[in-house]
């Protein structure tokens, strides 16, 4: 946020201020579609009529220069690993990373015998929230991103930390 | 067609250069010598009443055991109704063998993974890169001495 | 480059793009808005799962399979269990056929609707989607009674199935069954006859015949080049010769034979055929065993099979080698998509950018199964 931040007192103005802008933050988390497997056909029906994210402000986008919100939805392999930090590094600040499935956790089932899968996405970027399951239903994942909201609630951008 | 019969149409015309018959596989397949694959195939797919139309699957199959790599064809004709499956053999320390890309086109791909996971050499083939892994990855994964990497760029495997 | 390349442009179409159905890249060379080449860059999801196989007993193989074509897992999962059933020389139960049956049909209903869903969007409409989604559910809801699963059911195993179906699932399919003609229609309406859609669709990447042949293609995407092939009539596996259902081909009603559109359409027709199939079945359910009789562990006998099964995106098949051991020794899997893909430099020279998403979304491809 450039000048201001870290810098100021602690006093009733600034922490509303604080407040009001986590809260504009936490409920219009965009995200983007980052689909890789078998955990993003549950994104795309999460996102879609029955589960409908967009109450939650949550809007996918195609790019990530428009989107605060990653949600990596499934196997990243080696080959994938620079590409997901690339697009990591595109996004503008404040943004946020939900690992969704057991893939983008840990590996999930390719964890043992495969070559070619990357042990969980922390390994490339950093992680806000990691959501379980092969793949989570889409409670689990809608669950992960009120986590989520709690986490940006308790941020403090202006004043001091 | 039967497939004994195919056989028989095929050592017909190439003679020695057909190896062998081996029923107990699924379907039953023709052991063919190495440097005569590529003719055979286009005989298979212009030959009268043959008319292997395409390739269902081309795959490499590391025998250690044996020393040797196999690369198996399952061809599959649409218009006669009948399929059969064509073998050969190559030397495991230096596979060598000739595409089948000019006579079906689908080859390309298949010939890359093969070239890819097991490192089996198409000689002839046009764009022979690997396909499923990065460029600058070691080894050929599906040989089994494989031995699994334990860093890729900057990370561990 | 060379001079004469200088005139041309280079784009990168992916891996993360919402139109490639995955993390497909594409490098597109472009003269203005037109394509002079197209070259598929595959693999961004390679994981391993033929060497997977071989370090694995062949039960445990069965899970994977879902993560194959994780759109149509109950299809994977069958034929993988085929293949192996082929090999151990294994009699599955007639009720454990039906039941495989209907989930493997449902399966193909609830994989055309993402493939009429996205693809719809990719064309730039996307309630369509959103209904396409909302019939999906109501066949996830289906499997969930089933099997407990969503998405990777790992409901169809070697033998059988993994369990009988609960009460209520005969009911609930057949609620589901009177409500999705309709549906259909309404997609025709909306979408399929849609004067736009027709117009970027009609006479776009057609397919000949022989294309097909030389590249290996199958499924839909064959069938819509007016050639009468499925896997279910030709080698009918299970109980499909019992069966009363059609093989809707292309004929070219809004251009050539075998154009996008043609493409398009098939799935929409196999989803009605899919349904009737689904409806005799649950006629022909009658109690018995939901699963032959197979040892924990399990031992083929030494010997090579290749096993071929009608999935929604064309034929699906694996060569196993068995040495007599727990663990298959080689496992290939042929994967429809890894063909359908391989015609996409052929079809996407000189057409327009815009085409090129028709392209690809008319053949309707999925990528885990195509990198493996
Ligand atoms: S966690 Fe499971 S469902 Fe999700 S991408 Fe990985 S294998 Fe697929």
């Amino acid at each position: 946020m450039g000048v201001l931040e870290d810098k100021l007192p602690d006093n009733i103005l600034f922490t509303n201020v604080d407040k009001f802008l986590n809260w504009s933050r936490k409920n219009s988390l965009w995200y983007m579609l980052f689909a890789t497997a078998c955990c993003g056909i549950e994104l795309m029906q999460t996102g879609a009529a029955r589960y409908d994210l967009d109450r939650f402000g949550a809007i996918f986008r195609a790019t990530p220069r428009q989107s605060d919100l990653m949600i990596v939805a499934g196997t990243i392999t080696h080959m994938m690993a620079d590409r997901v930090k690339r697009l990591y590094d595109q996004m503008p600040s404040p943004k946020y990373v939900i690992a969704m499935g057991s893939c983008a956790n840990t590996g999930g089932p390719f964890y043992k015998d495969s070559y070619s899968v990357l042990k969980g996405v922390d390994k490339v970027i950093p992680v806000d929230v990691y959501v379980p399951g092969c793949p989570p239903k889409p409670e689990a994942l809608i669950e992960g991103i009120m986590k989520l909201q709690k986490k940006i609630m308790e941020e403090k951008n202006l004043v001091k930390k | 067609m039967e497939p004994k019969k195919i056989y028989g149409i095929l050592s017909e015309k190439f003679g020695g250069k057909i190896k062998q018959f081996i029923e107990s596989t699924l379907p039953p397949s023709v052991l063919v010598e190495t440097g005569a694959i590529a003719d055979v195939c286009r005989f298979l797919k212009e030959g009268d009443g043959l008319d292997f139309t395409s390739l269902m699957c081309l795959s490499g199959v590391d025998l250690k055991e044996q020393g040797k790599m196999a690369v198996v064809y399952h061809l599959h004709s649409m218009k006669q109704k009948h399929k059969i499956t064509i073998k050969v053999e190559l030397d495991r320390n230096n596979p060598h063998v000739q595409t089948v890309e000019q006579v079906w086109p689908g080859a390309n791909w298949y010939e890359r993974e093969a070239y890819d996971l097991l490192g089996i050499v198409f000689d002839g083939h046009s764009d022979l890169r690997r396909i499923l892994l990065p460029e600058d990855w070691e080894g050929h994964p599906l040989r089994k001495d494989y031995v699994y990497p334990k860093r890729y760029h900057t990370w561990d495997v | 480059m060379t001079k004469a390349d200088e005139k041309f442009m280079q784009v990168n179409m992916g891996p993360q793009h919402p139109s490639t159905h995955g993390v497909l890249r594409l490098l597109v060379t472009t003269d203005g808005e037109v394509l002079s080449g197209v070259k598929p860059y595959i693999g961004y999801l390679h994981r391993a799962l033929e060497k997977i196989a071989e370090r694995v007993t062949y039960p445990q193989f069965t899970p994977f399979t879902d993560r194959l074509d994780y759109l149509a897992s109950m299809n994977c999962n069958l034929a993988y269990a085929m293949t192996v059933e082929k090999l151990l020389n294994i009699e599955v139960p007639r009720r454990a056929q039906i039941l495989r049956v209907i989930m493997a049909e449902l399966n193909r209903i609830s994989s055309h609707l993402i493939a009429f869903g996205s693809f719809s969007s990719d064309m730039g409409a996307f309630t369509p989607f959103l209904f396409g989604i909302r019939e999906r559910e109501f066949i996830n809801d289906l499997f969930e009674i089933a099997c407990g699963a969503r998405l990777t059911y790992n409901y169809i195993r070697i033998g059988g199935v993994s369990k009988d179906i609960p009460g209520g699932f005969i009911e609930k399919t057949r609620e589901f069954l009177d409500y999705f003609p309709a549906k259909i229609k309404e997609y025709n309406e909306l979408l399929s006859y849609n004067a736009i859609f027709i117009k970027r669709l009609a006479n776009i990447a057609v397919i000949s015949p022989d294309d097909a042949f030389d590249y290996g293609i199958t499924g839909p995407n064959l069938r819509a080049s007016g050639i009468k092939w499925d896997l279910r009539r030709e080698e009918p596996y299970l109980i499909y010769n019992e069966l009363d259902f059609d093989v809707p081909v292309g004929k070219g009603e809004m251009g050539k034979t075998g154009d996008a559109w043609d493409r398009y359409m098939m799935r929409i027709y196999e989803m009605e055929q899919s349904a009737k199939i689904v409806r005799q079945c649950l006629d022909l359910l009658a109690p018995g065993d939901y699963t032959a009789k197979v040892s924990k562990v399990l031992k083929p006998p030494a010997g090579e099979v290749y096993v071929r099964a009608e999935n929604p995106r064309g034929e699906l098949g694996f060569y196993l080698i068995s040495d007599g051991s727990t663990k298959p020794y080689r496992l290939k899997i042929r994967a429809p998509s890894f063909a359908n893909l391989s015609i996409i430099p052929k079809l996407a020279r000189g057409v327009m950018i815009a085409d090129l998403i028709a392209i690809i979304g008319s053949m309707d491809i999925i990528l885990p199964e195509i990198d493996r």
